[in-house]
């Protein structure tokens, strides 16, 4: 077991074998851009890209009503008041509407929030657009602030016909606090 | 005798350890040492992860929060899971590895000595920074071993040292996989082709391959944790556009194998021990190997049935469901075969044989509820319930810890050249196995009935079952008192045992003198299997 080329031989197969688990460290941070990319192809998960969707106008369907709910929430401790000004909305594929959140800084610091969008049911993440949101960027409150949000969307027709119903959520949180924690 | 070793090289048997005293076990390089060290420690965290089970079990013997708070009892579920997964199971099943794959593939030792040496000397001090993180300020972990953020992220200062104890054990056994592979496709004897591998050679090599894929990517889950809670990076965060189920999908892509790296030496035990009781060779040895590669490739790709509940599209439910499902083919070919060896066998009942045999039926109860957990309807009402519990409690207690404590008795007198006691043997066997059933079947109920898991207090209803399941444990942990007395007492003396030990039982390791010489097969055996036939 001494003589050289056994030796060789085992030291040959271990470089391949930590090759192995060195390539294997690294895909388990490739699986971040692998999960990121796959749920954007197939619209898993009710991530949202953090784009404004380019909506060529459509002729809206009148014999179908949607409900869109809007739900605002936020992680213990936040130091926002934050709510939808409506609950839900009845809406017509195809048709654009305009709704508003109100976030209000509660703290007597400058803050910046940002909401993070999800949808249920999942599926219909490519079927929702917003032409604009205040989700698409940072929104900073000064001390005691409050004000209104808008959020522009449309529901695209070719939702499938089994979905009547959305949710769309946020999360409000408040970015210079992470960056502390 | 099959296979020959006619030179047992009578002039080298003087050979002994290089160094005497603690420097013997401190730089130890022959496998059968480090063989022996991964054994004892794993003996000992065995009682280390006992004592957390039981201050849970204590602590849910009635309802209402008795001895402990809640925030103190999750860190002992969290504690005492990685324990035994880590530093109790894993190190035991090494420690047959070293002890018996180069016995087993006539080879002089492992392939990588020194490497072996660090591998196992990893293991005390990881285990010991783990367990230390119940001293520090905000004390351990109390997230269950599964770690999910946000909620591991809350831990206090101990937080970096558990992260970091779990890459020293995660590097400790990739370690040890390297060696055992290297050790197998280069030191076995030329005469013994792969498919003629005894079947423990078999699940080892497959074993290790898991562990290469999967434990570097836990390796880079738990970084990513580490780096969220303290540069910045927003792996988990949703607020900065992370995603808390990455996390999951990370760790069960480790954690699924996982269970299969814990189960899958001990099918290998099982196969030596259940035809050496049986007088029969295994019946199917190559089905069995191609069922046991099989299950290793299946487990690679289930593990989301874990997260059927976090809100997955239909056809990903639909995909890890059947996938599943799958694993009980290849593992119903296992469990056949092991009947069939069984088959019209001249049986005797010795304490490896009784253990091999509630293995069987045991472990086969822990498959059923794993199909039923697996089909996604189901599965909402039984996730995070003790229902799961009880599932992979009894796959791995009846099922990887008995087979570990087979191949305890079973090896023993190759060990030690004695004989253990066999009437307090068959004592342990028949105690070990109505405690643990008692503790672990009536959590089938509970888990039914709606009692969550890792919760301290639960509705007074489910008062009985508990009851049992806590007087189950406390019997259970003080009968493994009796196990390391029958080891001690083997050790320090006992009737001599011959080289076959058992009834003419099949393998290289049979052919070597009881007690194993320090160094065996300097020179490669000529192995010639013994039904040549059937292989
Ligand atoms: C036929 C084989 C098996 C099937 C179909 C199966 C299926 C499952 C499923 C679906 C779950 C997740 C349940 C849930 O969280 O809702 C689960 C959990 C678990 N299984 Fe199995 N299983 C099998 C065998 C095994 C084996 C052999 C082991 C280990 C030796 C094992 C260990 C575990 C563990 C530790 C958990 C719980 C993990 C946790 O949440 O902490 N299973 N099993
Ligand atoms: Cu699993």
């Amino acid at each position: 077991m001494n003589d050289k080329p056994a030796a060789r031989e085992n030291s040959r197969l271990l470089i391949k074998l930590v090759g192995l688990a060195l390539g294997m460290f690294a895909f388990g941070f490739l699986l971040v851009p692998i999960y990121d990319v796959f749920c954007d192809i197939t619209g898993l998960g009710g991530k949202f890209d953090l784009e404004a969707a380019v909506v060529e106008t459509r002729v809206p369907v009148d014999d179908r009503i949607i409900t869109v709910e809007f739900v605002a929430s936020l992680n213990e401790y936040a130091p926002w008041e934050f709510h939808p000004a409506v609950a839900s909305m009845e809406v017509r594929p195809g048709q654009m509407y305009d709704t508003t959140f109100y976030a209000k800084n509660l703290t007597d610091r400058e803050l910046v929030g940002q909401a993070v969008p999800s949808i249920a049911p999942g599926q219909a993440v490519r079927f929702f657009q917003k032409t604009e949101c205040f989700c698409f960027t940072s929104q900073k409150f000064t001390a005691q602030e409050g004000r209104d949000m808008p959020l522009q969307f449309v529901v695209d027709p070719e939702l499938p016909e089994y979905i009547d119903r959305l949710t769309l959520s946020y999360t409000f949180f408040a970015t210079n606090q992470v960056a502390q924690n | 005798m099959s296979a020959t070793v006619a030179d047992m090289h009578d002039s080298h048997d003087h050979h002994g350890p290089v160094h005497t005293g603690i420097k013997r076990w401190l730089f130890a390089t022959n496998h059968k040492d480090i063989g022996t060290l991964y054994l004892v420690f794993a003996l000992v965290m065995l009682f280390v992860g006992g004592l957390m089970a039981l201050i849970i079990r204590a602590e849910l013997f009635q309802p209402g929060l008795q001895f402990v708070d809640p925030d103190f009892f999750n860190q002992m579920t969290t504690m005492h899971a990685l324990i035994m997964v880590f530093g109790m199971i894993m190190p035991a099943f090494a420690g047959f590895a070293n002890w018996m794959i180069p016995m087993m593939i006539g080879a002089p030792d492992m392939a990588l000595p020194r490497l072996n040496n660090w591998s196992f000397w990893l293991l005390p001090f990881a285990a010991t920074l783990l367990v230390s993180t119940l001293f520090m300020p905000g004390g351990a972990p109390a997230s269950g071993w599964t770690l999910y953020p946000p909620l591991v992220l809350q831990t206090g200062d101990a937080f970096p040292f558990a992260i970091f104890a779990i890459h020293l054990l995660g590097i400790s056994s990739i370690m040890a996989a390297i060696n055992i592979i290297v050790t197998i496709l280069n030191l076995r004897t030329p005469s013994m082709s792969l498919l003629q591998m005894p079947m423990f050679v078999w699940s080892w090599l497959i074993t290790a391959y898991l562990l290469i894929l999967v434990m570097p990517v836990l390796a880079g889950g738990v970084t990513m944790l580490l780096m969220d809670q303290f540069f910045g990076t927003s792996f988990f965060e949703a607020a900065g556009g992370g995603d808390p189920v990455l996390f999951q999908h990370i760790f069960w892509f480790f954690g699924h194998p996982e269970v299969y790296i814990i189960i899958l030496p001990a099918f290998g035990i099982i196969s030596h021990v259940i035809p050496a009781f049986s007088r029969k060779p295994l019946f199917g040895h190559n089905a069995m190997v191609y069922a046991t590669a099989c299950i290793a490739f299946l487990s690679c790709v289930v593990w989301a049935h874990h997260m059927f509940t976090v809100g997955m599209p239909l056809a990903g439910q639909m995909f890890f469901m059947f996938a599943t499902m799958l694993i009980a083919i290849p593992t119903g070919v296992k469990i056949f075969n092991w009947t069939a060896t069984m088959w019209q066998g001249a049986l005797t009942f010795e304490t490896p044989m009784l253990f091999a045999i509630a293995f069987l039926f045991l472990f086969t109860i822990g498959g059923f509820t794993g199909v039923m957990m697996a089909m996604v309807p189901l599965d909402f009402q039984y996730h995070d319930s003790y229902f799961i519990v009880a599932h992979f409690h009894y796959v791995l207690v009846p099922g990887a810890l008995f087979g570990a404590i087979a191949g305890c008795y079973f090896w023993l007198p190759k060990w030690t050249g004695h004989m253990y006691d066999e009437r307090l043997g068959k004592i342990h066997f028949w105690l070990t196995t109505i405690f643990v059933n008692l503790t672990f079947f009536p959590q089938h109920f509970v888990g039914l009935a709606g009692m969550p898991r890792r919760i301290p207090d639960y509705a007074v209803q489910f008062t009985n079952f508990n009851m049992m399941s806590s007087i189950g444990a406390f019997g259970f942990g003080f009968s493994q008192l009796l196990l390391v007395y029958v080891i001690y007492k083997c050790v320090k003396g006992g009737a001599k045992a011959t080289a076959e030990v058992w009834d003419n039982p099949e393998g290289l390791e049979w052919t070597v003198p009881s007690p194993a010489p320090y160094h065996t097969f300097e020179v490669p055996p000529v192995y010639t299997p013994r039904y040549g036939a059937t292989h």
